[in-house]
């Protein structure tokens, strides 16, 4: 077998060669017998969803040319919040991911949407779709493993830049869009010189900054103006309500996804692999590396709903490109599948998942054997999951 | 001289050149400023999804049984529709089941004040969007639509004679004919062909135009009469040859018809409309084109379109090759594909416009990648 975990207390190494199969197959027969049974009433989720965020953002941003009233600021700001963060995560995340490809609505199709973000999507495609859903968690090939800029592995060398990446990760949150959009044109790659700077970076980088203007333009200067405009009497707190409105939504968003996406994979009890551990993997062995480096979040029906269903990591790694809305349903089935294998379902509401990342990146930005019991898991993770509890011992 | 009480409508003709922008344009492009990266339509959609300068749709606003089998469609056009001819047709994509399917229908619709239009629709066996739009369309519903598009309608000088030969939904163009055009006809035969008397489409009223004496109708019911053959022609209609002839039907007759009317040496007076066929080759691999490179090469029933391509030479886009980063999506002009990990087929005639993730699908037949 070649799913290795690189480590001695590998989480799968009781699985054998059929073992893998047999989930494989199991997994197979599920995709296919959801999308057998796709039909009206996911189209209709999709476009309620779609409408209510349209609505959503139009009012919001109707409410906030009228900002300077503080709590036109406050209801604007909060709808125009929610409303990106509906557009990023369960409505552009989601489509560019080509879920809704079998409806056939070239208005809801990966190829053409674009989304909300400073990131164009045809880039984010590549790196989110292509680079990590491909090799998720694999060091070194998995650029979501610390986006480039944290060490969120024992694997990962560690060098002094990585004492500050609390702060980093901090940063990160507040200009995640930005981040994202740095880390599809593999920006760090480049700034340390592992990358040339060609004609294609040139192409990329100018889409990047068009991008950025439109967006810039959008929130930081029309809108604004546009508050002025209606509000002639008090052109510059017109003006300046709505633009730190806009400010704050941006933020807002950012600061969400980014922690939603951390929950992701940085959670504890969630296994990385080394590069060499992926040579010749077959379906059955990719579909395993998916159940144990993904983690979910619990909530209800709110909390799935805003983090786009990636509340659901596990479902959404095993099928990127089934309709969000379905995870909920095969949740039991997956969770039951991981029981009858051995395997832990690594789960827990977003405050603890959201700490244990977090946990994870500023034990991390140490070296491994700087106090030893730094680098432990912590206990409270060992409950979660038993069998990996002792690993870093 | 003919006397028409009932002005030809005209379809009119699309607008050649590059116009000048509109006023409208130039302000939904500043607009755009504000709403990017959506458009100022995509939230105009939201309250009027027929205005003008949309996208063409139209909106069911009555679904009336014609017979058992099929059902008229009474249609409110975008403002964007550009009118149509009798006799011509129209593209319609229908939300069946969740997923847009595109079929043409004959307009049927005689001449309305209102703007509406009708398409006259009968269930074909394991039709999926017949049956839907038969047996489950609801008035309310927005379709998308094409405009009216066909060429087989009347001259703009009647003819002197007409002889009309049409079998099951065959009817429903020349129906669209009738009611617009019967004012400024003298001289109409219509031998039509359906299983029995209650099976034909816009029986009473074309039998109501017979018993006035506007037309001579010729039921045929094949249940009990069999199939119209040519020959039967030369007794039903003895003067065929100083006629006009329209038809619409199955491929056999209107092929039988053909050689009939090429065998008398008078083809051009024979005019046929043939549905365009809903049957798709499909197959273990077959020839696959890729339209924009001008390459085909012959693919077996196994081997991604992906590798297809690029073992052809073809700049493919790729990425994951498994199924999951959508990195290598590419339009499905025309034929058959099967997904390979499932077996499914999927099928696509142009304006379908069906993408396929061409590392995880292979030939199932003809098939044509707009690449």
């Amino acid at each position: 077998m070649t799913v290795i975990q690189k480590r001695a207390d590998n989480p799968v190494a009781h699985l054998t060669d059929e073992d893998i199969e047999l989930i494989g197959k199991e997994l197979d027969a599920l995709r296919e017998e959801v999308f057998a049974g796709l039909g009206e009433a996911e189209a209709r989720y999709i476009r309620r969803v779609i409408t209510t965020q349209r609505w959503l953002e139009l009012g919001s941003r109707g409410v906030l040319l009228f900002a300077w009233f503080p709590p036109a600021w406050i209801v604007g700001t909060a709808g125009l919040s929610v409303a990106k963060i509906l557009e990023n995560m369960e409505i552009g995340h989601n489509i560019l991911h080509g879920q809704w490809d079998w409806m056939r609505d070239p208005t809801i199709h990966s190829t053409t949407w674009e989304w909300d973000n400073v990131a164009p999507a045809e880039m984010w495609k590549h790196s989110h779709n292509e680079i990590h859903h491909r090799y998720t968690n694999v060091v070194g090939r998995d650029n979501d493993l610390g986006y480039g800029i944290m060490r969120v592995d024992e694997d990962q060398r560690w060098s002094p830049f990585h004492l500050g990446q609390p702060l980093w990760n901090f940063l990160n949150a507040c200009f995640f869009e930005y981040g994202i959009a740095a880390y599809d044109l593999e920006l760090g790659k480049y700034y340390k010189g592992k990358k040339k700077v060609d004609a294609a970076f040139k192409r990329d980088a100018r889409k990047v900054l068009h991008k950025i203007g439109r967006q810039f333009r959008r929130d930081y200067l029309l809108h604004p103006v546009a508050a002025a405009a209606v509000n002639p009497w008090n052109l510059v707190p017109a003006a300046l309500a709505t633009l730190s409105a806009n400010v704050v939504a941006n933020l807002a968003r950012n600061i969400w996804t980014h922690s939603v996406i951390m929950c992701g994979h940085f959670p504890a009890g969630v296994a990385t692999f080394s590069k060499t551990s992926i040579e010749g993997e077959t379906k059955g062995e990719w579909y395993v590396r998916q159940m144990v480096g993904s983690a979910n979040i619990t909530g209800g029906r709110l909390t799935h709903l805003m983090t786009g269903n990636l509340s659901y990591q596990v479902e959404h790694h095993l099928f990127p490109d089934m309709p969000s809305i379905r995870y909920q349903t095969i949740a039991p089935r997956i969770q039951d599948l991981f029981e009858r294998y051995g395997l832990t379902y690594v789960t827990g509401p977003l405050p603890k998942q959201v700490g244990s990342a977090w946990w994870k990146v500023i034990r991390l930005s140490l070296p491994n054997d700087l106090f030893g019991r730094v680098n432990r898991t912590p206990a409270a993770d060992a409950a979660v999951q038993p069998e990996l509890a002792d690993r870093a011992a | 001289m003919f006397l028409t009480t009932v002005p030809r409508p005209t379809a009119v003709p699309e607008r050649v050149g590059r116009p000048r922008p509109r006023p409208r344009d130039l302000l939904l492009r500043a607009a755009g400023a504000l709403t990017t990266p959506l458009l100022p339509t995509d939230y105009l959609d939201l309250v009027d999804p027929l205005r003008s300068g949309a996208q063409l749709r139209g909106r069911i606003e009555q679904v009336r049984p014609e017979t058992a089998e099929s059902a008229t469609l009474v249609l409110r056009p975008g403002r964007g529709w550009r009118g149509h001819v009798p006799g011509q047709y129209v593209r319609i994509g229908v939300d069946v089941d969740g997923v847009r399917l595109w079929r043409a229908y004959s307009l049927t619709s005689g001449p309305r004040a209102d703007g509406r239009v009708a398409i006259t629709v009968k269930v074909i066996p394991d039709g999926r969007v017949s049956t839907h739009l038969v047996r489950r369309a609801k008035p309310g519903t927005v379709l998308q639509l094409d405009q009216a598009t066909g060429d087989f309608h009347l001259p703009a000088t009647p003819p002197a004679r007409a002889l009309f030969v049409t079998a099951g939904s065959g009817i429903t163009p020349v129906m669209g004919m009738l009611r617009h055009h019967l004012p400024s006809l003298r001289d109409v035969v219509i031998v039509h062909s359906a299983p029995t008397a209650e099976a034909v489409i816009f029986g009473s009223e074309l039998r109501d135009m017979a018993a006035v004496g506007r037309i001579r109708l010729l039921e045929r019911h094949t249940d009990r009469d069999g199939l119209l053959a040519p020959e039967d022609l030369e007794r039903l209609v003895p003067d065929w040859v100083d006629r006009q002839a329209w038809a619409c039907g199955p491929p056999a007759m209107l092929d039988a018809l053909e050689a009939h009317w090429a065998e008398a040496d008078l083809p051009q007076q024979l005019h046929t409309e043939r549905f365009r066929a809903q049957v798709v080759v499909t197959g273990d691999g077959g020839p696959v084109t890729f339209a924009r490179t001008g390459r085909t090469v012959e693919a077996d029933g196994a081997t991604p379109l992906l590798d297809v391509g690029e073992a052809a030479g073809v700049l493919m886009p790729s990425g994951c090759r498994m199924g999951i980063c959508m990195g290598c999506v590419r339009p499905l002009a025309s034929g058959a594909v099967r997904d390979l990990r499932t077996g499914a087929i999927t099928t696509a005639e142009p304006g379908d416009g069906v993408q396929v993730q061409t590392c995880v699908t292979a030939a199932a037949g003809p098939c044509t990648l707009d690449h």
